[in-house]
């Protein structure tokens, strides 16, 4: 009894459980919606509901007929505005991504620097924000941007401007609402690498004749890489596809390819072309980062090589 | 005459004239509110290999990094080669560090890890190419040279390390516990390299360690000391034959102290009347204490000789009873308890065979030795 009892508590703590239920996660909340997702934009759009034809259709006895529809991806080829959308969304990311790297890696590497017991406040800190609900949070940068909002009012009443600025329903509120939401995924990941430099190597930096920039550019940001990257890429590829922001602070003025997908399968109800969309943003994400994560690898390897 | 020439050239401390190289004065350093290093001046030589020895916390490796900039002092100045050099930041120092951790930069190569210090000078690339084969050939690491320092064992890794900070040719090397993270035969083995390395560079070594041999075997003078304060300079035989305090000759190997009463002080004997040790102790040297007054004095195990049947001399000759036997191979240590309870140390070398040898447990042997080899602590 006790022998069965601890054979299926072993197999229980077996790396096999720990693997399989990420996986099994990963594979019903990810990849399964995903195939759907390819799957609808390969078909027809089609009055009633589902808005869209199936893929498969039995004519007469046995015969089943696969029926691969590309349209929805040549239309999207013929229409300008996609292609400028991707790239502005992508632009708009980029951007904010840097963005979150100038503000964020200081942060890091100054919490990275502190002493444990205020170390661990500052951390708290910040992921402080994620306390409130994101849309909240979002919702309150147009208080603070809007033409009467905290900003205008502000710089009105201190006098250096006479006239508000028009700061909400632009693509730097974009930008801006990008940053301020992204940036705890930026910190996290850099404070995790820059805390484990031991600070000998920067110290022995110094012996060797480097001022302390030299010392940052050659020493520490090169082993600092790794957080620069995961923070990256936490930061870029939800920051492309991001609806809530561009959204409620962007206005008409900017394009994101979120916003255009969820027109095409709201207001525009042409499921195909939305999943097309989607499948498409999807392989343009996956080759630049997979080209871009290469190239820092091999950089961060021969770095010091020149 | 030409002898004595060469004897003061060898020990530069020895000739009042002479510069020092490297001069602290009057340095200490408070880390929030304790004194880490209190109040120590100290004179270097050029070509020197000085060892600061001490216990953890001691306050050495503090010294250390105050001279390589990684620390700046409370008070007190730095001078190296008649600079003062006090406020001045790591990087615009002529000194090099070797790190305990030997602090490799991990994405760099061996050669890219050497280089790294002359490219920070902006030295043409050819030369840097040059010297960095040159350093490495010196460590014998030449043919390891685009290995990652993942790649090296601890003994490489070391190597790399001198190699790095001898390449820029600096004016004074410390050396940060370099041999702590060896094993035993490794470390012995590398005492020997640096020491050479050293004389063929002739660049002044500073050297922290904990470990008593190795500052003995390496340095040409060596500094003991203990929370912060410097105890004792000297080489390494005048610490080992003439500590000044019983804190000296207790860190430096093994020492018997006997506790005792001054009867006589004139300028070439000192007398001292003492009950532990059963006998009156009789030392060829004066220590300037007021008779009457309460000393210890100390005899390193190995001056002591035992024998079977009593000694012509009446001083420095005690009696005990044989209670334990140390057998180390080359050497014997022999614990003898005297009458007083007190159990005294004498090693003996093994000379005939442990099974022939004349002195067993629980025999009453004969201790005694020479005048001059008793040394008075005062302090």
């Amino acid at each position: 009894m006790n022998k069965v009892l601890r054979k299926v508590q072993s197999s229980f703590t077996s790396p096999f459980w720990a693997i399989i239920v990420p996986y099994g996660w990963l594979l019903l909340f990810f990849l399964i919606p995903f195939l759907i997702v390819l799957k609808i934009s390969f078909s027809d759009l089609k009055l009633g509901l589902p808005p869209y034809s199936p893929l498969t259709e039995w004519v007469e006895q046995g015969v089943l007929v696969i029926k691969l529809n590309f349209t929805n991806y040549s239309f999207i080829g013929t229409d300008a505005l996609y292609l400028f959308t991707y790239l502005d969304s992508l632009i708009i990311a980029i951007i904010g991504t840097l963005g979150c790297l100038c503000i964020g890696y200081p942060m890091a590497y100054g919490i990275a620097k502190t002493d444990p017991p205020l170390r661990i406040v500052l951390l708290m800190m910040v992921i402080l924000p994620f306390w409130t609900s994101f849309l909240l949070r979002v919702y309150a940068w147009i208080g603070i941007l809007s033409p009467h909002g905290f900003l205008n009012t502000a710089l009105i009443k201190i006098g250096l401007i006479t006239t508000p600025l028009t700061l909400i329903d632009t693509t730097f509120a974009t930008i801006l609402g990008i940053i301020y939401c992204y940036l705890p995924f930026m910190i996290l990941p850099l404070f995790a690498s820059l805390e484990k430099i031991d600070h000998s190597l920067v110290e022995a930096a110094y012996d060797l004749g480097a001022r302390p920039f030299q010392a940052f550019l050659r020493v520490i940001w090169p082993l600092s890489m790794p957080g620069v990257i995961a923070g990256s890429m936490l930061v870029l590829i939800p920051a492309v596809g991001e609806f809530v922001i561009p959204e409620l602070l962007g206005g008409s003025q900017t394009l994101m390819i979120g916003k255009v997908i969820w027109n095409e399968f709201f207001t525009n109800r042409d499921w195909p072309v939305a999943s097309a969309l989607a499948v498409l943003m999807l392989i343009f994400l996956i080759i630049p980062i997979a080209i871009f994560q290469r190239l820092q690898e091999r950089q961060v390897r021969f770095l010091d090589a020149d | 005459m030409a002898q004595k020439q060469k004897r003061i050239e060898l020990q530069p401390w020895q000739d009042p004239k002479a510069k020092p190289y490297i001069h602290l004065e009057g340095v200490s350093k408070e880390f929030r509110g304790t004194l880490a290093v209190d109040d120590v001046t100290l004179s270097i030589f050029q070509g020197e290999f000085f060892s600061l020895l001490g216990p953890s916390g001691c306050g050495k490796t503090t010294i250390l990094r105050m001279l390589a900039g990684l620390e700046m002092p409370t008070t007190g100045k730095i001078y190296i080669d008649g600079v003062d050099v006090t406020h001045r930041p790591a990087y615009d120092r002529p000194v090099n560090m070797m790190f305990q951790s030997y602090a490799l930069f991990p994405h760099m190569t061996v050669e890219q890890n050497v280089a790294f210090g002359l490219k920070q000078e902006r030295i043409p690339k050819l030369e840097i190419q040059e010297r960095v084969k040159q350093a490495l050939k010196l460590v014998q690491m030449d043919k390891l040279g685009t290995r990652q320092p993942h790649q090296l064992s601890g003994g490489q890794r070391q190597r790399v390390a001198l190699a790095r900070s001898l390449v820029k040719r600096p004016k004074l090397l410390l050396l940060d516990e370099p041999l702590a993270a060896l094993d035993k035969r490794l470390r012995e083995q590398t005492q020997f390299e640096l020491v050479s390395i050293q004389e063929e560079v002739g660049i002044t070594f500073i050297l922290v360690t904990h470990d008593q041999e190795e500052a003995m075997t390496m340095s040409s003078r060596l500094g003991i000391m203990d929370h912060g304060r410097m105890r004792q300079i000297g080489t390494p035989n005048e610490i080992y034959e003439y500590p000044h305090s019983e804190y000296v000759a207790d860190f430096i190997g093994s020492i018997n102290k006997f506790e005792g009463r001054v009867v006589e002080d004139e300028t070439d004997h000192i007398l001292v009347e003492s009950e532990e040790a059963g006998c009156e102790l009789y030392v060829s040297h004066s220590a300037d204490v007021p008779v009457g007054s309460q000393v210890k004095v100390a005899i390193r195990p190995e001056k002591i000789m035992i024998a079977m049947t009593p000694p012509e001399q009446k001083r420095n000759a005690t009696k005990g009873i044989v209670k334990d036997i140390g057998y180390l191979g080359d050497v014997s240590i022999y614990h003898v308890e005297l009458k007083s309870g007190k159990i005294v140390l004498a090693t003996q070398p093994n000379i005939v065979r442990l099974a022939e040898r004349p002195v067993t447990w629980d025999d009453q042997v004969y201790l005694f030795w020479r005048a001059e080899n008793s040394i008075v602590l005062t302090a």
